[in-house]
């Protein structure tokens, strides 16, 4: 059982990574991976939000969307299948929850709220946040796997933006051809740390 | 030596600012530091100086490659040598036909026959790195004007030392232009890039053409799968991977393997070449030995551990570390690879970190990711793209040192 959940978070964390392997959530990546500051909040936060809304939305999925999952309701529901909602229901949910988690931190704890900041709202609608609740169904997780998967592959886009963010930060001295400064120069980044990243491919645990 | 510096000097004029050949002036200065010491004067602080510039620097770590070429030589040849002794045909290509021509024979205990087929391989490969990473290398340096850079000595050598035997040469082509240009030349040039250049060719080569550069065809300079009583052209390291330690055990003795008697690359079998050269490089404060020390240590620990931890049904759990060091590219990768000063963390510290983690991670990929038999290319990469990042937390617990020091 602990084994399980280990392997399907170290696999989540680099074998299947969610920025270099699949590339998703991409558009944050690249823009807030310009300083190391902001971008260890960026992969804090996503690290936060995936380990909270990907056994959330297992929850709803279970209990609401599935095939036959309403049928603790009434046996009337047994055969209502309500899957072609699920994007909706998942972005709803992670858009709530991440209101509602922010409003308490925001009351409760200041200090985190202030260094999580404006990336909170920011990754709501980050497509690696809902990439994450859409393999769990694909993959059919049980819940303690969902929280093994959400917080794994939080992990490894954590490491994925700040590994690129100190990249950026060390490659402001170097000499970059003007043409390519900037995104240019990013994009190729990205790809040549998403070959660092094929070694974990293929491990099983 | 006069003689050469008045020739150089006459040509000066036409390479200076408004010359004729000012374009060219790269290749000028390349060739002119080749021979002497820069006579540029520093007109402002700092007035740094020493004698050990980039180009003795890289050149020093051609000197520590010498004994890992040799090994080339004579160890190319020999596998291929003693497999066709063992009924394997030669292959098909122009090496056997120069080598029949040549009337030395196939004899693995000949010396010169061993050292002439496989400098037969080797040396057209250095010469295709030399050449098209070079070309490369020169019309970067004149389009963007900054200087040709020894870096590249050191990259297009290290280069065809990491590839087997029998790959193509326009591949190896591909490769090195790959890891010159999109590994390094579009982020500056030398001292600017994050990866390695090197590796990052070999990376490339190895995804995008995964028969010529992995598998049990290509370590050996033959055609080790005609051969009547199974000659296996595989490394130990798969053997030991698909049979277990028994079959390594009962078909060399370590000491064979130390010295670099197996297949593999072309450089990267012999451990004891390596030591020399780590001992070079060390002694000459070439190479970080924190590195060095840092990846035996991490590559200890995690053999040790994985030992502990043991699996009925992978028999790399088993193999003991003194093994694990004498085989595959580990001794070639430490002391050459993981060293480069430009892709590793820069402080001390990190490099202690950065050391111990490639150890870890080559190890780690080596035993358990079936998929790839050899890790420590991709352990090396990996580090690079965190060599800032560790470098990043030295730098901030120094900042809080010093500022702790104003404090009192």
């Amino acid at each position: 059982m602990l084994e399980n959940l280990l392997n399907i978070g170290v696999r989540a964390a680099f074998v299947e990574n969610m920025a270099l392997a699949y590339f998703l959530g991409m558009c944050s990546f690249l823009a807030v991976s310009k300083r190391l500051e902001t971008a260890q909040g960026l992969g804090l936060a996503v690290i936060f939000v995936l380990t909270v809304t990907v056994p959330l939305n297992n929850l709803i999925y279970q209990y609401i969307l599935a095939p036959g999952a309403l049928a603790w309701l009434s046996p009337a529901f047994a055969d209502v299948d309500l899957r072609f909602l699920r994007f909706l229901a998942f972005i709803g949910a992670i858009a709530a929850t991440v209101q509602i988690v922010e409003m308490t931190l925001d009351k409760y704890a200041p200090k985190l709220y202030a260094a999580l900041g404006v990336f909170l709202p920011l990754i709501a609608v980050n497509c690696a946040i809902l990439g994450g609740s859409l393999f769990m169904v694909q993959r059919d997780y049980t819940f303690p796997e969902s929280i093994a998967f959400g917080f794994g592959a939080g992990f490894g886009f954590f490491l994925a933006v700040v590994a690129l963010a100190s990249i950026r930060e060390k490659l402001r001295y170097s000499n970059i051809p003007p043409g390519l400064r900037g995104l240019g120069i990013t994009f190729i980044t990205t790809g040549l740390m998403a070959i660092g990243f094929m070694g974990f491919m293929g491990i099983q645990l | 030596m006069q003689f050469l510096r008045n020739i150089l000097d006459r040509q000066a004029r036409a390479f200076r600012k408004g010359g004729r050949l000012e374009r060219f002036y790269p290749l000028f200065e390349a060739a002119d530091t080749f021979f002497f010491t820069p006579a540029r004067v520093t007109k402002s602080a700092p007035h740094v100086r020493d004698g050990l510039d980039i180009k003795r620097l890289m050149t020093l770590v051609v000197i520590a490659l010498i004994p890992t070429i040799v090994m080339a030589f004579y160890n190319t040849g020999l596998q291929a040598n003693k497999a066709i002794a063992e009924g394997a045909p030669p292959l098909d290509q122009w090496q056997t036909a120069v080598m029949e021509w040549l009337g030395l024979g196939f004899t693995p205990d000949s010396i010169l026959s061993c050292a002439v087929h496989g400098g037969l391989f080797f040396v057209p490969m250095l010469l295709v790195t030399y050449i098209a990473g070079g070309m490369a290398e020169v019309l970067f340096s004149i389009v963007r004007r900054h200087e040709v850079n020894e870096g590249f000595f050191v990259t297009g050598m290290l280069f065809p030392l990491i590839l087997p035997p029998t790959a193509p040469l326009w591949q190896v082509a591909l490769g090195v232009l790959f890891g010159v240009i999109v590994g390094k030349e579009i982020f500056g040039g030398t001292g600017m890039n994050f990866l390695n250049p090197a590796l990052t060719g070999r990376a490339f080569l190895f995804f995008a053409y995964p028969a010529t550069f992995s598998g049990d065809r290509v370590w050996i300079a033959a055609k080790t799968w005609e051969a009547p009583d199974a000659v296996a052209g595989a490394t130990w390291l798969a053997k030991a991977s698909e049979e277990g330690q028994e079959a390594v055990t009962n078909g060399v003795t370590w000491w064979e393997a130390f010295i670099g008697f197996i297949p593999g690359s072309m450089g990267e079998t012999s451990m004891l070449a390596c030591l020399l050269g780590g001992i070079l490089l060390w002694i000459t404060w070439t190479g970080s030995w924190r590195i060095m020390v840092g990846v035996v240590l991490g590559s200890f620990v995690m053999v040790s551990l994985l030992n502990l931890v043991g699996s009925d049904t992978n028999p790399m759990f088993a193999m003991p570390w003194h093994w694990h060091i004498v085989l595959g590219g580990f001794a070639f990768a430490t002391v050459y690879m993981a060293t480069d000063p430009v892709s590793a963390a820069f402080t001390n510290p990190g490099r202690w970190v950065y050391g111990f983690l490639i150890g870890v991670l080559g190890i780690l990929i080596r035993v358990i990711n079936p998929g790839f038999p050899e890790g420590w290319l991709l352990a090396i990469l990996f580090m690079n793209m965190f060599a800032p990042y560790i470098d990043t937390f030295v730098k901030a617990r120094n900042i809080k040192r010093r500022q702790a020091g104003y404090a009192t």
